[in-house]
């Protein structure tokens, strides 16, 4: 093609097209931002699972001199605790999400929805966990729960998990019933369905996204709590936050490593499971965007 | 086929002195086309609502063919309501959307398809069973709307606002549609609207509500002929009031006195209404008054003048050659026709 060939072919594309069509700044700028966060969240993971199948491995040495499976030997071994509390902490974070799903969807509907008298008030209630430093409630707390019973108990945690949850999993679903038009749920009546049967064809899937990523919220929130879990279960609740922080403690690092990843993983997998919810034209929190 | 029948009819909210409706009675025959017309705010939508058991009226009671249906939550009543703005599923297909009534009845996947099959025909639909709503224009989603309250054969059919969303040229079409289908199925049907002409093409009986009350119930025509106030009449367009007292069948005017037929209006001060087609410019004779031309418009197939007589600003509408025949500033004569003079209540 001659130069004067390609000079009106470019003119008979508009401007707009071509930053669209080809390598423009904003593509770029848009693939580094990508990359970017993908080194973040992954490069940190590179030392652990090298540490976690190292048995010697000292400074100036750039890997270790010495390699070995004990640490995930340990991790698995029905001896160890990590089954166990691998069982506790997901018991408590998929009690604790069930419950705030259930607190959440009535209140987000009143917040959302509906105007009341001291609204503002409810509102201030409901953030107030995420305002005031946990450790403070939690003693308090732990006194009234020793009386009723519930301390060192698995029921006292889940209900003390539910206390910098429930914030999240409000907010969330206030932010969805706002964007909710009622008339829907109207509309279904008039057509024959009753109040359940609304609620499950018509309520229940238009809310349906916030529900997975206040979900999300809370399981990961429960999934890393440490100092409510270590007051209230008074030791005998073992979550896996707590081993690992005994581990961490301890100096064994390459336990510490592996344990680490067997405690992120739940956390990556509902992420990639549920990201269609997070991104898109039906994300549940705005601001995101696409990337 | 279902006879509606509102009961002095109330809906206060919270703050108990403000009535969205107030003692509306009104009795709705089977198988008309009804409409509730009124400027927003009115309560028509209240009303609506009310009837297809959204909400509960404060007092009064509803009937379908004498039994009342208070008692009766919505899903059960059979009074399907189509919303202004569609309210498709999002996450359902066109299909799926029109066959929820039929669903949720219990009826089998079979029978619903040839019924979903059927009712898409009847609205022109046919072959959009596996579209999303999304995917549809403004004009296709009213009607996958109205084949969707139309396939559980509903008593009584409510429509808010159903044209007002349309274009021009999608509202004629959908209003051959309703009128077509109505015609067929003999569907007692309510709408609502707060356009007047919409009212009038598609209602067989108007019922005009200001403030939560029933001002008017009647034919259209006679909202034309007959209204009931001057509010009413400036509400189909009325446009020239002159005030006057009544002594028998003399109206007494700062204009003159007029001759008027008999009318059951009493003695006293009343408010002299005509249509402004139904003014004859440059007619003398009886209830002839004189006149200046201020202004006009020349419409292509009829011409508007602005006339003032006195301290009265009156509107003509005449044959558009008559544009040639009177000229701005003019002085004539106007006559209001004997048979043509209505008198309404003077307004408070």
């Amino acid at each position: 093609m001659t130069l004067e060939q390609a000079a009106t072919r470019d003119l008979a594309i508009p401007p707009s097209q071509i930053a669209e069509t080809g390598w423009g700044w904003g593509q770029v700028a848009r693939w580094l931002v990508v990359v970017g966060i993908i080194v973040g969240v992954l490069l940190p993971f590179i030392p652990l699972a090298v540490w976690s199948f190292s048995h010697r491995w000292y400074f100036p040495a750039l890997i270790p001199t010495q390699w070995s499976m004990r640490a995930w030997h340990y991790v698995f071994s029905p001896g160890s605790q990590v089954p166990k509390a691998l069982g506790y902490s997901t018991v408590i974070a998929l009690v604790v999400t069930l419950l705030s799903i259930l607190i959440g969807i009535p209140a987000g509907r009143a917040m959302g929805l509906h105007r009341f008298r001291g609204k503002t008030l409810v509102e201030f209630l409901i953030l107030a966990p995420t305002i005031v430093p946990t450790i403070a409630v939690a003693m308090g707390i732990h006194v009234a729960f020793i009386k009723y019973g519930l301390a060192d108990t698995l029921l006292g945690v889940i209900l003390v998990h539910l206390i910098p949850v429930t914030p999240y999993m409000v907010m969330i679903m206030s932010s969805v019933f706002a964007n909710y038009d009622p008339e829907y749920e109207e509309q279904a009546r008039t057509l024959g369905a009753n109040p359940v049967r609304t609620f499950i064809y018509v309520t229940f899937p238009a809310i349906l996204p916030g529900i997975v990523v206040g979900g999300l919220f809370s399981f990961i929130i429960s999934w890393s709590q440490y100092v409510l879990t270590l007051l209230i279960g008074g030791g005998r609740v073992i979550t896996l936050p707590l081993l690992l922080f005994s581990f961490a403690g301890s100096g064994d690092n390459p336990i510490t490593a592996a344990l680490s990843i067997v405690f992120v993983a739940p956390a990556v997998i509902f992420l990639i499971v549920t990201s269609r919810y997070l991104t898109g034209e039906n994300a549940a929190i705005g601001g995101f965007g696409k990337i | 086929m279902t006879q509606v029948n509102l009961l002095q009819l109330s809906k206060a909210y919270s703050s108990a002195d403000t009535y969205a409706v107030h003692n509306l009675t009104l009795e709705i025959a089977s198988g008309q086309i009804t409409a509730l017309l009124g400027p927003s705010g009115c309560g028509k939508t209240t009303t609506l609502k009310m009837i297809a058991g959204l909400l509960r009226p404060t007092q009064g009671d509803i009937t379908f063919d004498g039994q009342s249906v208070l008692g009766i939550p919505a899903e059960r009543r059979g009074a399907v309501m189509v919303f202004q703005n569609y309210l498709l599923f999002p996450y359902m297909s066109v299909g799926e959307n029109v066959g929820f009534g039929l669903k949720m009845r219990g009826v089998d996947q079979q029978t619903i398809r040839r019924k979903v099959a059927e009712i898409l025909d009847l609205v022109k639909l046919s072959g959009f069973e596996d579209r999303r709503p999304k995917q549809l224009s403004g004009g296709q989603q009213q009607r996958v709307a109205l084949a969707r309250a139309l396939i559980v054969e509903p008593k009584v059919l409510l429509l808010d606002e159903p044209l007002s969303n349309l274009d021009a040229h999608l509202r004629d079409e959908m209003r051959e549609l309703i009128l077509n289908i109505q015609r067929q199925l003999r569907i007692t049907t309510i709408f609502v609207t707060h356009d007047q002409e919409e009212a009038v093409v598609l209602a067989d009986k108007i019922a005009l509500m200001f403030d939560g009350e029933l001002q008017q119930f009647d034919r259209p025509n006679a909202f034309y002929k007959r209204p009931i106030s001057v509010r009413a009449a400036r509400f189909f367009g009325g446009v020239n009031f002159v005030d006057g007292v009544k002594r028998g069948e003399r109206v007494e005017t700062p204009l003159g006195i007029f001759h008027v037929n008999r009318q059951e209006i009493p003695d006293g001060p009343v408010v002299i209404t005509i249509r402004p087609e139904n003014l004859k410019l440059g007619e003398e004779g009886e209830n002839a008054i004189q006149g200046r031309i201020r202004s006009h418009v020349y419409l292509g197939t009829h011409a508007r003048f602005k006339v003032e007589a006195g301290q009265w600003h009156l509107e003509v509408v005449a044959e558009a050659s008559s544009v040639e025949q009177f000229h701005d500033g003019e002085i004539l004569s106007l006559k209001f026709p004997r048979e043509n003079i209505w008198l309404v209540p003077t307004e408070k």
